[in-house]
């Protein structure tokens, strides 16, 4: 009897970043057949209100943004669906503040700046979580 | 006054992040004392205020003909005003975040301020200048610190 493949559900990717040019990059890069990306918010705030609008499964998340910053929104995001995936995109390079985000519910870490197959790498090990 | 290992981290994250964002590296030259408080600036700007561990400034400037060409190489193709402005501020947002590295988590950093005037005021009289060339354009990094 011949195997069929396995196919994996889609899922929904929301982009969180203070600067369009990231949020547009993200958007661009990502080549995970399976993620689509159904909203950009530019800061904590607008993240958790489209959070809960679009429900999306998988979040990248600024840290250093105005109104909300990330940590706090990754608390906020986590709060609402604890099984969502959080890969915190930021420039802040000490490895205190990578231990915080995950210690606050992010999944995974990638410091900007980043190529193209650095991002598809980390949101392909966050996707092996799902 | 900063030491010669702390201006190197700034000098490695100028270099990481032409290498990396725009996949071209650029080339720094010596870094220099600017004691009058008056470092200079093309026309953007973005700043990045300190605070914690240090206080003062670091500001990444250039000229728009570099940023545009860099925002190209990023495969962006919207050559905007707001996108040049979004580029210079998140300049001096990653390489300032990637000094954490070596200066620790009490280095904060603010949102990037943008400035699209030649003149950014500096908040103490010394500040390391680190000139930057890449490809045949000029643009440096300013550092203010106490």
């Amino acid at each position: 009897m011949p195997m069929e493949a396995e196919s994996k559900p889609s899922l929904k990717l929301m982009i969180v970043d203070d600067s369009n040019i990231i949020r547009r990059r993200i958007e661009r890069s990502q080549q995970i057949d399976r993620l689509e990306v159904v909203g950009a918010a530019s800061n904590g705030r607008e993240a958790v209100e489209l959070f809960r609008r679009t429900q999306p499964d998988v979040v990248t998340m600024d840290l250093t943004m105005p109104e909300m910053d990330g940590v706090e929104c990754v608390q906020k995001l986590v709060a609402i669906n604890p099984g969502v995936l959080i890969l915190v995109v930021s420039a802040l390079a000490d490895k205190a503040t990578a231990v915080d985000a995950i210690e606050k519910g992010a999944n995974g870490f990638l410091c900007k700046p980043f190529t193209d197959r650095q991002l598809n790498d980390a949101l392909e090990e966050l996707l092996s979580e799902a | 006054m900063l030491k010669e290992a702390e201006i190197r981290t700034f000098i490695d994250g100028t270099t990481n992040y032409f290498e990396i964002a725009a996949q071209q590296a650029a080339t720094v030259g010596s870094p220099y004392l600017v004691t009058d408080g008056n470092p200079g600036a093309y026309e953007y700007t973005g700043v990045i205020s300190i605070s914690g561990a240090r206080s003062g400034i670091v500001y990444f400037t250039a000229p728009r003909g570099m940023l545009t060409v860099l925002l190209m190489r990023m495969q962006e193709t919207d050559t905007s005003d707001e996108n040049i402005k979004d580029l210079v501020g998140e300049v001096a947002n990653t390489i300032s975040g990637n000094a954490r590295r070596d200066f620790g988590k009490n280095f904060h950093i603010s949102v990037p301020v943008v400035h699209d005037t030649e003149k950014v005021a500096a908040p103490h009289s010394r500040s390391y200048v680190i000139p930057i060339n890449w490809r045949t354009h000029s643009a440096k990094l300013v550092v203010c610190l106490e």
